[in-house]
Formats: structure tokens, sequence, C-alpha cells
């Protein structure tokens, strides 16, 4: 029974970290970000096949939308180009990529070290993520949240899609960040699931500070509450919105490296994981971060309880619970006014 | 008829297309496939483009109808055109269970309610024994007339293409009535909608009933053309995949959903089709270039591909005047009409630890116009909200002629003659002038949905519209009666709500700052159409900052400050009252 | 005297109507204009376009550069503000924040004597500082406002109807406000509604009539013109509150 509920937990820290990075993306930016398991998968799978000597096909897809994000931002600017922004383009879309994609290339081997291939694949699937926000998103900043979700599972189709590309329909599985374990009572703590639950609250803790107390994160929050105010006091909105996609694809990227030594991930379990995530999300009402993690906790244990008892129903089960939380919910906050959509 | 001839050219085209010599039967099972799904988008682009409720769950109906007939016709041995009700039938149960819970989450609960039992849906259907688990039921009978057995996908057709027609008309003229105005109203200004007598609730499950059905249909159809009925099409995949088609086609038009359905089914079949060959057989090739292929369209015409392609054809709808010589039946005045319209005795309003509204006593007499000053946060909107049961006094009496409204809904005060404008101007932008004044009359009609579809309310309709175009030309909009309300200056827009209000036949009128930017003269003849009104047995109960036109039209002036009232009395004891001056006049030149 | 605004042969298309026709007008330093006329004239239109919310054909220059290829965020930068019609304030955050991000393109050491500026002129707002923005009143958020422009350190100030909605005192309250910025080297565009109170602290004065500019002089000549006196500044009442 406590197995259970450590493995519930250590699940559910995951389905936090995920859970926070889609509240933090749809305040800023109002897209309900599907593709932050695609984020999971890649940043997970990237690193298994670093480690094994090989480099990703997302090192490459990262070039390709470099290079897109590049032509965007030029065709942009086309009536008034000034060397600086074009420079600065140039650096962020294509030389970033490109060196990282060299680093690829010159360090995949068997023999690097476990750090230097996490650092790749999270330059890498950063990469994915804030090229992902210029190209796709970025253009109807403006339209609906209904709009916006569309786009949204249209990029997860993309990237699902490439995922199988990238990395076959066999599942992979990663070296761990450390070998130790340590046992409590009649408890197993392996050094990885510790690590688990010590970013998770790292980057709880981080969040809050950074959205509490910095001028960027107040900008953030303000882009979310008000776009046009934030322009008017000469916020880049787009920058926003590029900075929170980075930030959930460094999330979903660590998430995957967390968990790939654990367990074998294939091309398409870090939808349902983010699928998890966003049930977590939604109980804390796509707006409060605390409610998300522990409403992620929650889910994880009731997903570890029932694989055990009912493994049949276990999907029935957790999607017919979230109905009575919803119920619960909507009747707790109250309506807001006039949706502006 | 004229707006009814596109239709009949598009209706005669789909007829004739079958017969083309040479059209490969291929392109006939696309089009049927494309039927199916526009009838599911058409029901979505009412519950989530007009109504604003996003449903991911509508291929589960879809299932509801098309194992209905799958059972009752394999099973029960019952004729198809017999199972048609029934599926129709479950499929609207089905929608009444679910659209209870659902309608009543608010925000983006509900898409998320949606999601939670289309999945839960799915699984079930999957999962029990008499539908045959995931294999499905098979073997189901076609549709037969006479001796012809619909077999053929050429002869299906017809009985889709009908549907997809019968329903675009159906959906049509449910769009442009009394009740389609409720329904656009949902959206953007139910509470509006509510100031006059809408259902909010009420509605919103109408359009989740109607979506339903119309999916139930498409399921029914769907039973009987492939003659097979399996949980895959009606799962969350599809279900997401129909919510494509009405945002790609335009969620918002019945003909969004036709064309949408019509780009999503073609994009799929041409990358499924021909990928591979290019490609060399990359199974997920199609999905990738499906998913960037729909993001670039979505960058290209955000709104629809319709609305895109309608903003470019040089079509100008026409626009029907009402006969304004058609009468409306006024409210019933009481011989007698109690001098006192409205009483508040100690209403008090609070927020948590705010007391916005505190213990204010005042009236309002027949005949009379009463105006109601104060600082910004003084809690005159509040008071006004009480009044129109929006929100409900934490203590206190609020009657309207006599009768208890302390805590009687917005739909119940209206019916007592009570009518309003708002401080936010509170339009539907997407609806006309006169399609937006009507919704004030909304209670004085009495078409309902069936009448609607079916064009029973034409007699209803045109009196309604008769009475909006009469208060349009009363308050001077006469020339603005067929603009989109969203495009009129913010000053018309005000004027557009005096209209509405006035549509209510209201003995108490509660005008929320109608000055705010007037022009000179445009105030004056504000002022005089409000004196015209009250000479005529109306009362005016007003909010507003410009003392110059208050003092010159209020019979009395009631003035709070922080919640609380501070003085009443007539304008020149107001202007010259100390309390009143150090609060909110300021020192005098 | 040196134009620090100048616009000419601007024309603004609001959806498909074309709302500001033709107009040029020019603010130089130190000093207050004001643009009169009804609700739909098109005066927020154009303020839109000038801070480049909305498409702007025509000429625009501030500070001698032209605005053209400059998109909002830039225009703020060089030192032009605007306090929009709806006053557009973070709602869920503090006083203290909003203002903070008003400060946001200058460094940290200006922001610290804009801190003590803003709440020297509103000292309303010192005291709510940790107030949320959204349960203030309609006086006191338009005052956070201004503040929030003003944080930024602008040399051109755009108040859009700032007197709407609010009581005669408050509105006695910013236009005295608005004139002292001009004795702290702040320039004022100022659109209103309310002709009477605009036309007695501005310097010059543009009447705007369904997209055009139709008269423009120093103040004291258009409050004398009797077409805008007709029109704008209706009757004198006499309980009315005087700037």
């Amino acid at each position: 029974m406590l197995f259970l509920l450590q493995d519930g937990i250590t699940n559910g820290a995951i389905y936090a970290l995920l859970g926070l990075a889609l509240v933090l993306v749809f305040a800023v930016t109002r897209v309900i970000l599907i593709p932050q398991g695609e984020f999971v998968t890649y940043g997970a799978l990237s690193y298994a096949m670093l480690a094994t000597g090989q480099v990703p096909g997302t090192a490459r897809l990262a070039v390709a939308m470099g290079v897109v994000a590049f032509g965007l931002d030029l065709f942009a600017a086309r009536k008034a180009l000034r060397l600086k922004p074009v420079a600065r383009a140039f650096a962020v879309n294509i030389v970033f990529p490109a060196v990282i994609l060299a680093l690829a290339y010159g360090l995949a081997s068997p023999k690097t070290l476990v750090a230097v291939n996490i650092a790749l694949a999270l330059l890498i699937v950063a990469a994915i993520g804030l090229f992902l926000y210029r190209i796709a998103f970025q253009p109807i900043a403006h339209t609906s949240v209904l709009v916006l979700l569309i786009a949204s599972v249209g990029c997860h189709l993309a990237l699902q899609g490439l995922g199988l590309v990238f990395f076959g329909a066999e599942g992979l599985r990663g070296p761990a960040l450390s070998n130790a374990a340590l046992t409590i009572g009649p408890l197993r703590f392996t050094g990885q699931s510790i690590a688990v639950y010590l970013l998770t609250i790292a980057f709880i803790v981080g969040l809050w500070l950074f959205f509490g107390f910095t001028l960027m994160g107040k900008a953030l929050r303000a882009t979310a509450v008000n776009r046009l105010g934030a322009r008017l006091v000469g916020i880049r909105t787009t920058l926003s919105g590029q900075i929170a996609f980075l930030l959930a694809s460094v999330i979903g990227a660590i998430s995957g490296i967390l968990i790939v030594p654990i367990t074998t991930l294939y091309y398409d379990t870090g939808f349902l994981i983010g699928l998890k995530g966003f049930i977590a999300a939604i109980i804390g009402g796509l707006v409060s971060y605390p409610l998300t993690a522990i409403a992620a906790i929650v889910v994880g244990c009731v997903e570890a309880f029932s694989s055990f008892y009912a493994s049949n129903f276990k999907e029935v089960i957790v999607f017919t619970l979230i109905l009575p939380v919803l119920v619960l919910r909507s009747l707790a906050a109250p309506a807001v006014e006039e949706e502006k959509d | 008829m004229n707006q009814r001839l596109p239709l009949l050219i598009f209706a005669v085209v789909m007829a004739v297309i079958p017969f083309i010599p040479g059209m490969p039967p291929f392109w006939i099972v696309i089009l049927d496939n494309i039927g199916l799904a526009a009838l599911v988008a058409m029901g979505l682009v009412i519950l989530t483009g007009v109504g604003g409720l996003t449903s991911f769950g509508q291929a589960a109906f879809c299932g509801f109808g098309a194992y209905t007939t799958a059972v009752l016709s394999t099973t029960y041995g019952l004729s198809p055109w017999l199972t048609l009700p029934l599926s129709l039938l479950v499929s609207g149960i089905a929608a009444v269970l679910l659209g209870i819970v659902t309608v009543r989450l608010s925000g983006h609960y509900l898409p998320l309610g949606t999601i939670a039992w289309g999945i839960g849906l799915f699984y079930l259907f999957s999962k029990l024994e008499f539908l045959g688990r995931n294999d499905g039921i098979q073997g189901i009978p076609p549709l037969t007339i006479g001796s012809l057995r619909m077999i053929d996908p050429g002869t299906i057709y017809y009985a889709i293409w009908i549907a997809v027609l019968i329903s675009a008309l159906l959906t049509m003229n449910l769009l442009d009535s009394r009740t389609g105005r409720a329904i656009r109203a949902l959206r953007r200004g139910h509470i509006a909608g509510e100031a006059f007598g809408v259902q909010t609730p009420r509605a919103k499950l109408l359009v989740f009933i109607y979506a339903a059905v119309l999916s139930g249909l498409s399921g029914w159809l769907y039973a009987h053309f492939q003659r097979s009925a399996n949980p895959t099409p009606f799962g969350a995949q599809a279900g997401i995949e129909y919510l494509f088609i009405a945002v790609v086609g335009g969620a918002g038009y019945v003909w969004g959903g036709v064309l949408g359905a019509g780009i999503v089914v073609i994009l799929k079949e041409v990358l499924q089709s021909y990928l591979p060959y290019i490609f060399g057989g990359q199974s997920q090739l199609e999905t990738i270039v499906f998913g960037i292929l729909l993001v670039g369209l979505l960058q290209l015409a955000p709104t629809g591909v319709w609305p895109w392609l309608m903003a470019r054809l040089p079509l100008k709808p026409a626009r029907k005047i009402p006969d304004t010589s058609l009468k409306l039946a006024g409210r019933e005045r009481a011989a007698s009409t109690p001098s006192t319209l409205l009483h508040i005795e100690k209403a008090r309003k609070q927020f948590g630890g705010v007391t916005a509204v505190n213990d204010v006593s005042f009236d309002v007499q027949a005949r009379e116009i009463v105006a109601l000053i104060g600082p910004n946060g003084a809690g005159k909107s509040t008071t006004f909200n009480l009044i129109t049961g929006v929100l409900t006094a934490t203590s206190g009496a609020i009657s309207v002629l006599g009768k208890k409204v302390d805590n009687a809904p917005p739909q119940e005060v209206v019916k007592l003659g009570v009518s309003r404008t708002f401080q936010h101007v509170k339009l539907v932008p997407d609806m006309t002038v006169l399609e937006n004044v009507a919704i004030g009359a909304h209670l004085r009609g009495h078409s309902g949905a069936i009448s609607s579809m079916l064009r029973l309310d034409r007699a209803d309709e045109a009196r309604l519209l008769a009475e909006a175009a009469r208060q349009i030309e009363r308050v001077g909009l006469g020339d603005q009666i067929d603009q989109l309300a969203g495009s009129l200056s913010l000053g018309q827009q005000r004027i557009v709500e005096i209209a509405r209000a006035l549509c209510v036949d209201p003995l108490l009128l509660l005008l929320d700052e109608p000055a705010a930017g007037l022009r000179h003269m445009e105030k004056q003849r504000l002022a005089a159409l409000l004196r015209q009104l009250r000479d005529g047995g109306m009362s005016v109960l007003l909010v507003e900052h410009d003392m110059g036109f208050v003092m010159d039209l209020a019979d009395r002036i009631v003035v709070l400050d922080f919640g609380t009232k501070i003085a009443e009395g007539t304008p020149a004891a107001i202007k010259t009252n100390p309390d009143v001056i150090k609060a909110y006049l300021g020192a005098t030149a | 005297m040196s134009a620090l605004l100048s616009v000419a042969d601007v024309h603004v298309a609001y959806g498909k109507v074309e709302a500001v026709r033709s107009v040029a007008l020019d603010v130089a330093e130190n000093e207050i204009v004001t643009i009169i006329g009804a609700n739909g004239a098109g005066k927020t239109t154009l303020l839109n376009a000038i801070m480049g919310i909305l498409p702007l054909k025509g000429q625009a220059s501030f500070a001698g550069r032209d605005m053209a290829p400059l998109d909002i965020e830039d225009r703020v930068a060089m030192g032009l503000s605007l306090v929009p019609e709806h006053r557009e304030l973070f709602g869920t955050m503090n006083v203290e924040d909003n203002l903070q991000l008003g400060a946001f393109r200058i460094p940290k050491a200006v922001a610290a004597t804009s801190f003590e500026r803003v709440y020297t002129l509103f000292p309303r707002l010192k005291e709510r500082r940790k107030q949320l923005a959204g349960t203030m009143s309609g006086g006191e958020q338009q005052m956070l406002a201004m503040g929030r422009a003003l944080m930024g350190a602008p040399k051109l100030l755009m108040l859009d109807e700032p007197s709407l909605g609010l009581a005669p005192i408050i509105v006695a309250d910013i236009f005295r406000t608005v004139s002292e910025l001009k004795a702290a080297g702040v320039s004022v565009l100022l659109v209103e509604q309310n002709a009477q109170a605009a036309l007695k602290i501005a310097d010059r004065a543009y009447v705007m009539e369904l997209g055009e500019f139709i008269l423009n002089g120093s103040a004291t000549d258009i409050a004398a013109n009797k077409r805008v006196a007709a029109s704008y500044l209706g009757f004198q009442h006499e309980g009315e509150s005087a700037i």
C-alpha cells in the first residue's frame, strides 16, 4: 500500500511539473499546450539516443524550425530591415540550433558524461519550444482560445508524427542520473526518484519566486492579464510568449529525462503523461499553481491505486472522476462576467 | 426567397453530381463522408461557434445514434426508418442527461467536462457486451425505399445530402428567429439577455440537445452507410476532428460547417492516398503534414475559411425592412397603477468585508424622473443590479409595483415592467441593431425553437421586429438599423441599448449613464425623449455624471456616497447641499 | 518651437470605415494640446494610431524620428506614452506592481525617482500601494493609469478621455494634475469630450468631427468660437464645478 503511495507521489510530482508548465503557458499566451507531451518525449528520447552515441533527429528538427522562424522574422520586418534586429534573429534562430547540432555530432558517444547529454537534450528541446511558439502561435496570438487550441492540436499531431520518424516505434530507456538508493523503513528511494522530488520542489519554488518577485516574471504575468496594457508599458509580448514556451519545453524535457531511466518511453507516451498533467491543471482551474500541484499528486495516487486494483478500467476511472471535480470547481468559482472568448 | 436562391442552386448541383458521366465512385464516397461530417459540424457550429460552448464529445452522440439503430435493426429487426426517430430520441435523451451537468460548468470547465464524458463514453461503448465490445455490430441492413436498397454509395448519397440540406435550412431558420437571438446572445451578451427574459441555462441546454440530435442523425446515417458500427469513429480522436472541421470552416457559420467538412475530409483523403507514394510508405507522414497544414490554415483564416471567402465575394445580404405598421400587444396597464413604482427599503449589499450599498432607502413614483448621483464606487450600479436582480441583496427590501423582488432573478423583474441599460454597453457585436433591439421584446414574443425552425413564427416575428424598428426610429437611429452593432460608435451603442430597453414596454426605465459620449445636441434630444416618456406614463431612474444634463431633467435627485444615501431632494436643493458639494460636485465657479 | 510629435496627412481605417481622414497635428515641448469632439469623431482611433495600436497611413514622427518602422514597444521606449480610454490596467496585480511595470523600459535607478514623483502627484496611490488595481474606484484607476504612464518618464503623454465616467470633483483633481505635468516638463495631448474643462487647461486645441479636423487654434480662440460653443460647450450650469 505504501509502495503504491510512493509510486503515486513520484508520478504525481512529474504530473505536477507538467501541470505547472501548462498553467504557465496558458496564463501568458492563452494557449492550451497539448504538445507539452511531445516536449517530454523529445527530451527523454533525445537524451536516450545521445547516451547511445547517436545524434537524435530532434537536433535537426531544431535547425529546420530555426530556419523557418528566421524566415518569418525577416518577412515580418521586411518593410524596415535594420541590422541589429536581423543579427539578433540570425543568432537566435540560426546560430543557436546550428551550434547545438554541431555539439551533438561532436560529443555523441557512449562515453560522454550524463550531464552533458542532459544539457544537450535540454537545449535541443528548448530550441524547439521557442521556435514552436514563433512559428505556430505568434502569428495568431490575438485569436480566440478555441482557435489557439485547434492550432495546438495541429502542432501535437505534427510533432508526434515526427517523433515516430525520429525514434521509431520501439521504446527507449536512458541511463539513470544516479544509481544510489536509500532505504527508509519499508520504502526504497532511488536516487532517481529523489531527484524527481527535489527538482519538482525546486521548480515550484523557483517559479513562485520568479513570478512573484522578479520584474521579468511580473512582466509575464502582466502579459497574461492584459496584453494591450503590457505593450503600452513597453513589454514585448511576443518575447513573453517565447519565454513561456521556453520554460514549458525545458520543464517538459526535464520531466522526460527524469522518468526515462525508470520507465520505457515510446514516441507517444509523452502525450499520455502530458494528459494527466493537463487534468491536474484543469482541476487547478488553469489558474492556481498550488491547487494544480496538489491535484497532480492526487491524480498520481488514484492512478497508482486503480492500476493495481482495477487496471482494465484505469482510464475510465480517472476520466470519470474528473466530472464531479469539475462540477465542484465550477460551483466554487463564480462565473466571470462576460467571456471574451 | 432571395436568400434561399444560393441554397437552391447548391441543392441542384449536389443532386446532379452522381449523374456526371465518368464520376469516379471514390469521389461519391468522399462526398458521403463529407455530408456525414457536415451534419455533426453544423451542430457544433451552433453549440460552439454561436453558443460559445466548446464540445469535444460530439462523436459520442454519433455513437448513440449509430448503436441505437444497429441494435434495433439487427437484434430486433426493426426497419431503419422506424429506428430513425428512436436514434434521435436516444441521442436527445443522452444530451439532456449529460447537458444538465455540462451546461452548468462555467468557463474552461465545460470543454473539459465534454472531454471527460466523451472519453468515458468511448470506453463504455467498447466494453459493453450487447454493443459488441471492440468489434461492434455487423450486418446492419441498408436503408430501403420500396424495392430500392441503398447499398450503393451513390444512392445513400441522396439520403445523406437531403439530411444535410434540411438540417441546414432548419438551423438557418432557428438562428433567424426569437430563439436564435437568445442563442446568439449566449456567447457575449448573456447578462443582457437575462435582463430581458432569456433563460440562459435553458437556451444552453437547447443548443446542446440540438447539436446532439444532429450528431445522432449523422450516426444513424453512418450505421446504414457502413452497415456496421464499432467504437472507433465515436471516440476522442473523432471528437477533436469535428471541432477542427467547425473551426477551420468557420465556427459560427452554418455553411462553415459544411465547408470545413469538405476541406478536412478531402485533405485527409489526399494525404492518405498520395503521401505514401511520394515518400515511400512512411506511415505517420500524413499526420505530420495534416498538423502543419491545419496550423497554416488557421494562420491564414483564423475565423474560418467560410467568412474568409465571403469577405472576398462582392455579395451584399438583402435586408428586409420591417413593416412598422404592425402592432405588438402592449403591457397591460392596470386601471389604477399604484403610484409607487419602486420602493427600496434599507437595501444593503456586502461583498465580503466591503459594504457596497449601505441601508439605502428611496422610492420612485409614477411619472417622474429620478437621478441617482454620486462618486464612482458610491454603489450606484450595484443598486441598479440589486433592483434588476443581477445581484441579491444581503438585507433589506426592494419591491416593484408592490411586489417583492429581493431574490428574484432578472428574468422575473423584467416581467414586472422594469428594464435597463448598462454602464458598460452589452450588445451582441455581430448582430444588427435591429436584432439587438429585438432582444428587448423577447418576452413579448411567443414562438419557441420548433416553430422557428419550421418557419411558423413569421407573424409573431414580424410584429416583434416592427416594434423594434419603431423604437429604433424613436431614438433617432433609423439609418443605422441594419448596421452591425459592433461597428457603431460607443455613444450610438448606448442609444441602441435605450431602444432595446424600450421594447420591454416598461413602466420603469433604469438608465446607467445614458448621456456619456453624447454631443450637446444629442443630449438635448435624449432629454426630450425622456421627458416625453415620463409624460406618457413611464418613470425613469438614471445614473449620471453630467450635472448639466441631470439638473435640468430630473424631478428628484438621490445622492449616494460610499454606499450611503447622503441627500435627497429637488435639483435646486441638491445643488446647494454642502455635503453633496463636498463629496461630489466640488467648488462652484 | 521644436515639434515633439508631428503627424501629417494621416488616414486610419477602423474595419472597413475610414475613421480618420487627412489629419495633421503637432505637439511641441512643454505644451498641452487638446482634441475635442463627440464620441465617434475618431479621436480615440487617432491616438491609437499614433501609438501604433492601429495602422497609420501618412507621416508620423516623434522627436525627429520617423515612427513608421517602430512598433508600440519601441515608441514607448522613445518617450511616447498613452493612457487609453479603458485604462488597460493589470487588474489582478497591485498598485505598486502596476507602477513598477510602468517603469519596465527605464533603468532601475531612474525608476526610483519616478516612484517618488508619481506618489507625490497622486498621494492616494501611495496609501493604496498594495491594493489590487481591479478593486479600485474609477477615479483611482484613472489616477493609477496616469501614474503608470508617467513612471516611464515620457516626453509626451497622450490621454484618452480621462474624465469619462468620473465625478466632477475627481475630474477637477485630474485636470489640475494634467496642468502640473506641463510645469514638470511633460507635454500632453489630451483627447476629451468635456470640452469645457479641456479648453481651460490647454494651450492649443483641435476640433474633430467625423474623422477630420475642422478647426484649430489657441484654446482661448477655440473656446470663443461660436460653432464650438453651440456644439460642444452646451449650457453653462451654475452648479457645475469649474476647474
